[in-house]
C-alpha cells in the first residue's frame, strides 16, 4: 500500500467520527499546550531573574561579611549578618589589587523616608561615587553623589524613580526638596533612570545617601555590607577574586582560608546558581505538565482500541479485499499518530496562546523557543506511535473470518 | 480453474476434533456459474473460507488457476485474495460514510494503483452491475439495500477476479431486490465471470448453472441445473 493512500485512508477513517477524533486530540493538545507553556514561562522567569542579576552591573565581585567562627564557637553566623567588613578593608583592597578595577563600598539598611506628610520605608543605601559606574546605575535627573559629598558626609539624597513616586507622587519634579530619613533631614540631589524589575526584585524603591553620612547617622561604625569590585577586564575576574581572598585574609589575620570572616562572590556564581535554581524550578513545571500529556496519551490508546473493535468488520474486509497485516497495523498507527500530530499542532498554538497572556499579565517576559516547539511535536508523534502501537497490532492480528462475522 | 483435491478440514478444541470438511473434491471450469447449497451446519461456510483463501484445508490440496493456495501464510493468502478474488457478503460490508466510488476502489488501494486508473475502474464496475452515475458520490449509506449490495458486487469485480465468491448475497434482501442482485449475477456470468453462490435458500441456487449440494462436511449431490431460473434485468 502507498504511503499516500495510507494517510489518505486514515484521515477519512477519522474524519468520519468527527466529535471523538476532536475530544481524543483536546487530551493531546492541553498536554502539549502545558508543557510548552510551562517551560516558556519557566524559561522566561529564568531570563528575567538572570537579566536582573545582569543589571546590578557586569565583570562584578562582591564582597560581604560573615560567615564568622568565633573562638570555641561550633556555629558560624551568617553571611551578611556580622560586622567583619570595615571602610579600612575597602580602601586596602582598592588599593592593593593590582589589575584594572574600580571599587564601590557601600553600608545598606532600611529607613523610613517622610516628605510632606508621605512616607515610605524603602532601603538606604550610603555608598561612594563610584557605584554609578560599578553598579550601571544612570541618574535621569540631578547628579549622584559626589566624593566632596561623601567626604564632607552631606545630607544628600539620591531617589530611585519609585521611591521618589511614593513621596512626591508619580514623575513630580524632587530636586530640591527635602525628605526626612530617620529623623534626618537630607536635600533630594537627583533621581536614578529604572533599573526595571518588581516585588522584591523591584531595584527602584531605593534612596541612596553618602557612605560616611550613613555610617554617621544611621547605622554608626565604619562597618560595610558590601564591598563590590568591578574588575576592568573579565579575564582578571579569577586572579582578583585570589587577590582580594588573600588580602582580606590577611588583614583579618585569619590562616585558614576556610575559617574565613567574609564571603567573595563572583557574579558569574551568582547567575548559574540563579539558573540552577530556575532550571529545577522549569523541569519541576514540565514534569506535572507532563502528566496531562501522559493522560492524552492514555485517551489516545483508549480511544483507538474502542475503534479497532467497532471496526473490526471493517478490517475483516479490508483483510478479505487483500490488505496485508502490515497494511492494516500501519493505518491504525498512522491513525494514532495522525491524531497526536494535529494535536500537538494545536497545543503548541495553546501553550503559545498562555505564554503571551502571562507575559502580558505576569509581566514575565515568557518565551517559547524553536527547540520546545520541535520537541513538543517529537513528544506527541512518540506518543502516538507508543499508544497507538498496541491497538494497531491487534487490529493487524485479527483473523479475517471471525472479523467479517462480528457484530 | 477452481480444483479442489480431497479437502478435509477439522477443528481442534482442547481433545475435541471437529470434522466439518470430511474430503470435498470438485472442479470448477473458468466461466462457470455455481451454486454450493447446504443447511447450516454442513460446512458450506468453512468450504467458502477455503475457496475465498481466507483459511487454509487441514488437508487435501486447493488449487486456483493450477496454483495451489493449500499451504500459503497469511500475508501470501492476502496477496491471492487480492490479485484472484472477489467477496460479495451477506451483510455488504461497505464503509460507511465513504462514497460509493470510493467503497468500489478500496480494493486497487492495496493492488497499489494510481488514484486516477481507481476511479476510472471502479466506474466502470458499478456500470457493469448497472449503478447510476449519479449515485457514484452518495455515501454508502445515503443508498438503499439492493443498491448497497450492488455497490458491493462492484467492489468484488474490480480488481478483475479470477472467482467472484458471494455468500448469501440476498440474505439480507426482500424477494425484488434480491432478484435484482440475482440477476446482476447472470449479466456477469454471461460476459464470462467464474462464479461461486453460497446459499441455504434453493430458490437462490436454482439461478445457477450447476448446483453442488454439501451436508455434514461431504457432497450429496453435484449435478447440471436443469431449469435455470433467468432473470432479465
Amino acid at each position: 500500500m502507498k504511503t499516500k493512500d495510507l494517510i489518505s485512508e486514515s484521515y477519512s477513517a477519522l474524519t468520519v467520527n468527527k466529535v471523538r477524533t476532536g475530544l481524543t486530540m483536546l487530551g493531546i493538545v492541553i498536554g502539549i499546550g502545558s508543557v510548552i507553556a510551562m517551560v516558556s514561562v519557566g524559561q522566561g522567569a529564568k531570563n528575567s531573574i538572570e537579566a536582573s542579576i545582569q543589571s546590578i552591573g557586569s565583570n562584578l565581585i562582591l564582597i560581604s561579611p560573615g560567615s564568622t567562627r568565633g573562638l570555641g564557637a561550633l556555629v558560624s553566623s551568617g553571611r551578611g549578618s556580622s560586622q567583619t567588613l570595615t571602610l579600612e578593608d575597602g580602601h586596602a583592597l582598592d588599593k592593593q589589587i593590582s589589575f584594572g578595577h574600580t571599587t564601590e563600598m557601600e553600608t545598606s539598611t532600611r529607613g523610613q523616608l517622610i516628605a510632606k506628610g508621605k512616607n515610605t520605608n524603602t532601603r538606604v543605601i550610603g555608598t561612594i561615587a563610584s557605584y554609578t559606574t560599578v553598579r550601571s546605575l544612570e541618574i535621569d535627573t540631578g547628579a549622584f553623589i559626589s566624593d566632596e559629598q561623601d567626604r564632607t558626609s552631606a545630607k544628600v539624597v539620591v531617589l530611585g524613580p519609585t521611591t521618589r513616586d511614593d513621596l512626591f507622587g508619580v514623575g513630580s519634579e524632587a530636586i530640591g526638596q527635602t525628605v526626612r530619613i530617620n529623623g534626618n533631614t537630607f536635600r533630594v540631589i537627583g533621581i536614578t533612570k529604572s533599573k526595571g524589575g518588581s516585588g522584591f526584585l523591584n531595584q527602584d524603591d531605593v534612596a541612596f545617601i553618602p557612605l560616611t553620612t550613613a555610617q554617621h547617622y544611621l547605622v554608626g561604625g565604619s562597618y560595610l555590607t558590601t564591598i563590590a569590585v568591578q574588575a576592568a577586564s573579565s579575564d582578571d575576574m579569577p586572579s582578583i577574586q585570589d587577590e582580594v581572598n588573600s588580602i582580606l585574609l590577611q588583614r583579618h589575620h585569619i590562616n585558614d582560608a576556610l575559617q574565613a570572616d567574609f564571603t567573595v562572590q563572583n557574579q558569574a556564581d551568582i547567575v548559574a546558581t540563579a539558573s540552577t535554581i530556575t532550571g529545577t524550578f522549569t523541569t519541576l513545571l514540565a514534569a506535572i505538565a507532563s502528566i496531562s500529556l501522559l493522560v492524552g496519551g492514555i485517551g489516545i490508546m483508549n480511544m483507538m482500541l474502542t475503534t479497532v473493535t467497532e471496526r473490526t468488520r471493517e478490517i475483516g474486509l479490508r483483510k478479505a479485499i487483500g490488505a496485508k497485516r502490515a497494511d492494516i497495523s500501519s493505518q491504525f498507527l498512522i491513525e494514532a499518530v495522525m491524531l497526536t500530530f494535529a494535536g500537538g499542532a494545536l497545543g503548541v498554538v495553546l501553550g503559545w496562546g498562555i505564554s503571551a497572556v502571562v507575559s502580558k499579565f505576569a509581566g514575565i517576559a515568557a518565551n517559547v523557543t524553536i527547540s520546545s516547539v520541535l520537541l513538543a511535536f517529537g513528544v506527541s508523534a512518540g506518543i502516538g506511535i507508543v499508544f497507538g502501537y498496541y491497538p494497531a497490532r491487534r487490529a493487524s492480528l485479527l483473523n479475517p473470518i471471525e472479523a467479517l462475522r462480528f457484530e | 480453474m477452481i480444483e479442489c483435491i480431497a479437502i478435509k478440514k477439522t477443528y481442534v478444541s482442547g481433545d475435541m476434533e471437529t470434522p466439518v470438511l470430511k474430503g470435498v473434491s470438485f472442479t470448477i471450469n473458468d466461466g462457470e456459474f455455481v451454486a454450493i447449497m447446504g443447511p447450516s451446519g454442513s460446512g458450506k461456510s468453512t468450504l467458502m473460507h477455503i475457496l475465498g483463501a481466507l483459511d487454509t484445508p487441514t488437508s487435501g490440496d486447493y488449487k486456483l488457476d493450477g496454483k495451489s493456495v493449500a499451504q500459503l501464510s497469511d500475508d501470501e493468502l492476502a496477496d491471492v485474495r487480492k490479485n484472484k478474488i472477489g467477496f460479495v457478503f451477506q451483510s455488504f460490508n461497505l464503509l460507511s460514510r465513504t462514497s460509493v466510488l470510493r467503497n468500489v476502489a478500496l480494493p486497487l488501494v492495496y493492488a497499489e494503483l494510481p488514484e486516477d486508473e481507481r476511479d476510472a475502474r471502479a466506474a466502470a464496475a458499478l456500470k457493469a452491475v448497472g449503478m447510476d452515475e449519479s449515485r457514484f458520490h452518495h455515501l454508502s449509506n445515503q443508498i438503499s439495500g439492493g443498491q448497497m449490495q450492488r455497490v458491493a458486487i462492484a467492489r468484488a469485480l474490480v480488481n478483475d477476479p479470477s472467482l467472484l465468491l458471494a455468500d448469501e448475497p440476498t440474505g439480507n434482501l426482500d424477494t425484488r431486490t434480491g432478484d435484482i442482485v440475482l440477476g446482476t449475477f447472470q449479466k456477469l456470468h454471461e460476459s464470462g465471470r467464474t462464479i461461486i453462490l453460497i446459499t441455504h435458500e434453493p430458490y437462490v441456487a436454482e439461478h445457477a448453472d450447476r448446483i453442488i449440494t454439501i451436508k455434514d462436511g461431504e457432497i450429496v449431490s453435484d449435478t447440471k441445473n436443469p431449469h435455470v431460473r433467468s432473470i432479465k434485468i
